[in-house]
This record gives C-alpha cells, structure tokens and sequence, in this order.
C-alpha cells in the first residue's frame, strides 16, 4: 500500500495514527474522510432496503427451496456487502486514509450485481 | 469495447495502477470513492425499484410487470459494473494529471429512467391487468 499524503502532508512513515500523534491539527477542514464514511453507510442501507426487498420477493411466493436460496443468497450478498463496507468505514478512521482498494469497489459493486442477478432469477 | 476490457482487466491488478503517475491528494481519492458510492447507490436503487415493480404491481400482466422488473434490474447491474470502470479511470487520470474521462453514460441512464417511469404511468394507468 502506498501512503495516500496530500501536499505538505505528514511524513510518510507510520500509520495515520502516528501521524495524528505528531501533528496537532491533522483532521482535513472539510472532513472528507467523515463524509465518505457516511456515504459508505449510505449505501449499507440502500443495499439493506433492496436485500429486504429480495427477501420478501423470496419468501412471498410460499416457501420453496428454490424461494429459500434465493433468500439466503440475497442476505449472504448483503452480509457480503455490509463486510466490505465495515473494512473500508474502520480504514476511513484514520485522519489520512488511504485511497479504496480495486478490489474493495470491485467486490462492492459485485455484491450488487449479484443481488440483481438473484432478483432475476426470482423474477423469472 | 476493447478499452473496456483494459479497464476490465486494472480492476484485478491494483499494484499496477499504484506504480503509475504519482498518488493524487487524499481528498481527490475520497471525492472519487463518494462519486463511486453515490452510483452504486443508484444501483442499489434500480435493483430495488426492480423488486418492488414485481412485488407491488400484482395486477399487471405477467409480461408487462416482469419486462419493466428485468428493464430496471439491467440498468441497475450496468450501473454497479460503469461505477467501478468510472471510478477506476478517473483514478488512472488523476494518477497521470489528465482531464477527468468525460462519459455518455448519466444521460443514457436518464433517458432509460424516463422510458421506464412513463412506461409504468402509462401501464398504471390505463391498467393493463393480466
């Protein structure tokens, strides 16, 4: 991981922490790194509504096997979501974050995905 | 499609973005990452607009309801795949100091939300029951 120091920024060396240690004032004014942790949670409850959604699309149509793995996919996918979404809120603490991982936004948008995949097949 | 597929495969090897141009400031990483999180929500929200045609419109034909579910259900996993490959270039472009990669891709998922809505106006109220 590269260190994600902005200009004039703290050191390089140490993790955010260090840095929040030897500089009095580190916080970014504009709390970037609050507000992308919001829009993180944001989007756990969006996915919430729509796993909820897809949930009860499974189990309105009576409870078939097919209808209790599409129910159990949808709150897997949502428990995959709310994992990726956990990581990267606990790396946002850190007064300089780093920049999101591919593989974070991939497995993000993947989950979604999935979630509209196993709403297709609910559908059909 | 083929610069798709470039971008497909930077999405799996993050070392090699990382070497690349010189890490932009923080903020502009983060502005990026809520711009990704913003149409991964839009996402969210088509995929939930998808469950709730098939849910909440019972009277519908089977065709009609299950067409504009499925119609909502796509634009909604093409908007989770363009919010990764969108973010990704814009990554790239900050990493090298160009321009920001201008995209068709808001107005063609404008015009598609409004072919969708006024479909269901017009299936909603001229009840097309099955």
């Amino acid at each position: 991981m590269t260190e994600a120091v902005g200009p004039g920024g703290a050191g390089g060396t140490g993790g955010a922490g260090d840095a929040a240690l030897r500089d009095p004032a580190p916080r970014d004014p504009g709390l970037q790194p609050e507000r992308t942790r919001l829009a993180w949670r944001r989007t756990t409850l969006t996915c919430t509504v729509a796993a909820v959604l897809g949930a009860r699309a499974a189990l309105h149509d009576g409870a078939s096997v097919v209808a209790a793995v599409a129910c159990a996919l949808c709150l897997l996918l949502w428990l995959g979501f709310l994992a990726v979404a956990h990581r990267r809120m606990t790396a946002l603490t850190a007064a300089r974050p780093h920049p999101l991982g591919r593989r974070t936004a991939t497995a993000a948008a993947v989950c979604t995905g999935a979630l509209a995949v196993c709403a297709a097949a609910l559908i059909l | 499609m083929s610069t798709f597929v470039q971008s497909l495969r930077l999405w799996f090897a993050p070392e090699r973005a990382r070497q690349e141009g010189e890490t932009p400031d923080y903020r502009f990483s983060l502005a990026n990452e809520r711009t990704f999180l913003a149409w991964l929500r839009t996402a969210l929200a088509l995929i939930g607009g998808g469950f709730a045609v098939d849910q909440f419109l019972p009277d519908l034909r089977w065709g009609v309801r299950v067409g504009l579910a499925l119609a909502l259900l796509a634009a909604g996993v093409l908007c989770a795949l363009r919010a990764v490959n969108h973010w990704v270039r814009c990554e790239q472009a900050m990493r090298r100091g160009e321009d920001l990669p201008a995209s068709r891709f808001p107005a063609l998922l404008g015009v598609v939300v409004a072919v969708v809505a006024v479909a269901m106006v017009v299936v909603v109220v001229f009840g097309w029951e099955g």
